[in-house]
């Protein structure tokens, strides 16, 4: 009898909650940490970028407008989903890193920083936002609103508690994401990617890009569609290039988190709700009071 | 005469003069030609200076230093120097100095009113009911969170960030400096600071308040000067924070300019708000309330409500009573108590103004001004409004800063929303209806930093104001807007 050969999955694109491969044909050979080949990812093009960030526009009020409660839920949803697919995550990290041990931690992190923002979402406006006791008969009050798009830039070593690190936070407030996955491990975000699909997360909510990240970033620090831009995944890279995507996002006053100068430990628990608020405008509204 | 003209009675009330006491201003003992800097008063190295002018009268008031690239070296420097012993100074202490600035200012409030107005040309009614006091409170209210940081909201021991390089407009130049100073100042920052250029004078006034108050050196420097001055300023390595208000051109060039530095950026830019008029708003109200978002300050105002969009069944109503309102408005000599228009800030401003009226009427919509007399000397404009607006003509999406409104119609709340947020801009937003549900439903859907609903440019140290989209980023006022002056412990900063 012999052995039973395996399917293959092909490595796509998330775009609009569709699994399209690059409109431009391109592929990235993926290889893991013993030179192995592991898959053909797609090689996300300009145009890749641009029909995300429609997608991403198209979907964010529905996302903005679900209730806190309902964003909570669907985020610990793709907790559940996470959990139920630790085995794959596991291989895919290890096979990356080569250390199977750290692989099935980072997977318990990963699934435990998307419950924790999940909890979130019904929360951190009371931690942002205020009543403010003005010198006069109104009514006042300050709370956090979603910038709209997020451009993100994934972490380049953690490949699954990094890019949940940075693309659940900005979920919490009700953004939509274009996140570009890590260029050499980006199995994890493919798959992470189908887990979204089946976590009641609306299509166009997330949006994820594998390619090459130097050809990318620009791309989407320079669209006029993308309201902010998490430079997390440049840490390392030169102050030239630093401030070339800066200067594309200033084009229309874009809000920028830079690049860290090395990858943050993503194992240490969040600090605060900083990456949430990071994507957020705090909108002050103004009512008088009276008979 | 207006084809929305209705009788509703003439507006012929005469009033008597009632001149503000120019001396109170005290022109004589403004520091001219010198710069704040390490707590003296210190001439720039190539002694260059700039002359400020009456708006109102056209006459000279001053000449001022104009700070070059070593001033602003020099001021960083003092600021530098003063940074470690400011900072580590216990929040209690830092907080009664703004408590002293906050009660010395109340004090010589009169006077400041009278040297902004002159200078500025705004009315002296606003100086001293809005401009003045409302500064004041910003550096008591912010004094009282010197020792108050733990609840900052950034956890236990924030920390400053360092030297703060802030440039103000000249549309409320006091106000504009207690909105940049106390935050950074109560947050243990130290500050170099860099007046519009052509409104320099309450600034240095402001500095002797400083000396009054024995602040230490170099914890508030202040550097006169024009744009080149506040390139300068914000490009400068040993700035660790930029603030700045004014135009989203210069915000962005600014943004460009410390891209890649890692240093912390705040802008709050220009506007071009919408101020919604549904059929069932308080009209009188309303009126008042669109006067109010348009025509104080002469419409320099970046959060001004320039576009009126009106439920179309009440539009001629609601032009009819405006326009009749208008002809109200008094506008001259800005140090008359009853003015309530006063000059335009300076022939700059009012060719812009002009240029972009005249591109209103070239575009085919219909405009119509008080036809008040204008001073024979002077920069003015007529309170004027245009109907008719399409939504791409230019004085429909580009900030005019000036005495001059924009209306447009609208059907259903939807189609509202729709247009008040077709700009680049997203600073604030007007609401007027006594349908409670529908004023929370827009405010949820205007992307506008600030909305006031059946009320207008109300502001309050409190209370955060900044803008969304190209209008800028971070707040000013409120626990929120200390966060940019403070980064958490432990992570980077001074």
């Amino acid at each position: 009898m012999s052995e039973r050969l395996d399917v293959r999955r092909t490595s796509k694109l998330f775009i609009g909650g569709a699994f399209p491969r690059s409109e431009s044909g391109r592929t990235l050979e993926v290889r893991g940490h013993d030179g192995a080949f592991l898959a053909n990812a797609a090689r996300a093009s300009r145009k890749d970028v641009r029909d995300a960030v429609v997608a991403a526009r198209a979907a964010q009020p529905r996302w903005a407008g679900a209730t806190a409660y309902n964003r909570g839920q669907v985020l610990y949803r793709v907790a559940e989903m996470l959990e139920g697919r630790a085995a794959q995550f596991t291989a895919e990290l290890a096979a990356a890193t080569g250390d199977a041990e750290a692989a099935a931690a980072e997977v318990a992190a990963a699934v435990d920083r998307w419950v924790w923002y999940a909890g979130w979402t019904d929360k951190f406006a009371q931690v942002a936002g205020s009543v403010n006791p003005v010198a006069g008969p109104f009514f006042n009050l300050s709370a956090p609103e979603p910038v709209g798009v997020v451009g993100i830039v994934a972490p380049r070593a953690s490949a699954l508690l990094g890019l949940t690190s940075v693309v659940a936070p900005a979920l919490v407030a009700g953004n939509a994401v274009v996140v570009v996955a890590s260029e050499d491990r980006p199995l994890p975000a493919v798959t992470l990617a189908e887990v979204l699909a089946t976590s009641d997360v609306p299509g166009g909510v997330v949006n994820v890009l594998t390619g090459q990240r130097d050809e990318l970033a620009p791309v989407l620090a320079g669209h006029l569609d993308v309201d902010g831009l998490d430079l997390t995944g440049m840490a390392g890279a030169t102050v030239e290039e630093l401030a070339a995507l800066e200067v594309l996002a200033a084009e229309d006053v874009t809000r920028v988190r830079p690049a860290p100068a090395a990858e943050p430990d993503w194992t240490a628990e969040p600090r605060g709700v900083d990456r949430i608020t990071a994507w957020c405008d705090v909108k002050t509204v103004w009512h008088p009071k009276g008979t | 005469m207006s084809r929305y003209a209705v009788d509703l009675g003439a507006p012929a009330w005469e009033y008597a003069p009632a001149p503000e006491a120019r001396e109170l201003a005290r022109l004589g003992t403004v520091p001219q030609g010198r710069l704040f800097i390490g707590g003296a008063w210190v001439e720039p190295a190539d002694g260059a200076t700039m002359p400020t002018h009456s708006p109102a009268t056209e006459e000279h008031l001053a000449d001022v230093a104009v700070a070059g690239p070593a001033d602003v070296d020099r001021a960083v420097a003092a600021a530098r120097d003063a940074f470690p012993a400011w900072s580590a100074l216990p929040g209690r202490e830092r907080g009664k100095y703004l408590f002293r600035l906050a009660r010395l200012l109340q004090e010589r409030a009169r006077e400041f009113a009278v040297l902004e107005t002159v200078d500025n040309g705004k009315p002296i009614r606003e100086t001293r009911d809005f401009d003045v006091p409302t500064a004041a409170a910003h550096l008591f209210h912010h004094a009282g969170w010197a020792d108050k940081l733990d609840w900052a909201g950034l956890g236990p021991a924030p920390r400053p960030l360092g030297v703060a390089g802030q440039v103000i407009p000249w549309n409320f130049p006091l106000l504009m400096l207690a909105w940049k100073v106390a935050p950074a100042l109560a947050t243990g920052n130290t500050v170099v600071l860099k007046p519009a250029e052509t409104t320099p004078l309450t600034a240095l006034r402001f500095a002797e308040l400083c000396e009054q108050a024995d602040l230490p050196p170099g914890v508030l420097n202040i550097v006169t000067g024009a744009g080149a001055t506040g390139a300068a300023l914000v490009r400068h390595p040993g700035v660790d924070k930029v603030a700045f208000t004014g135009s989203t051109a210069v915000g962005k060039d600014i943004q460009r300019a410390l891209a890649g530095t890692g240093r912390r950026l705040t802008l709050e830019l220009g506007g071009k708000a919408a101020n919604i008029v549904f059929a069932d708003a308080p009209l009188d109200q309303a009126i008042e309330g669109i006067v109010d978002g348009i025509f104080f300050n002469q419409g320099h105002v970046c959060c001004a409500g320039s576009r009126l969009l009106v439920e179309e069944s009440v539009h001629d109503a609601v032009v009819a009573r405006l326009q009749h309102r208008m002809a109200t408005l008094r506008l001259g000599d800005p140090l008359d108590k009853n003015t309530d228009v006063g000059a335009v800030n300076s022939a700059a401003q009012l060719a812009r103004i002009t240029e972009l009226a005249a591109a209103g009427e070239a575009e085919g919509a219909e405009r119509w001004d008080t036809g008040c007399t204008l001073p024979d000397r002077g920069h003015w404009f007529r309170p004027t409004v245009f109907t008719g607006v399409a939504q791409s003509s230019r004085i429909a999406q580009e900030e005019i800063f000036g005495p001059v409104l924009s209306v447009l119609t609208f059907r259903t709340p939807e189609e509202a929303v729709a247009k008040a947020n077709n700009t680049p801009y997203g600073l604030s937003a007007g609401i007027w209806t006594e349908k409670g549900s529908r004023i929370l439903w827009l405010a949820d859907r205007l992307r506008a930093g600030v909305v006031w609903a059946n009320t207008f440019n109300r502001f309050d140290p409190t209370s955060p104001f900044g803008g969304v989209k190209e209008s800028g980023f971070g707040r000013e006022g409120g626990r929120q807007g200390l966060a940019a002056y403070l980064v958490p412990a432990g992570e980077g900063g001074a």
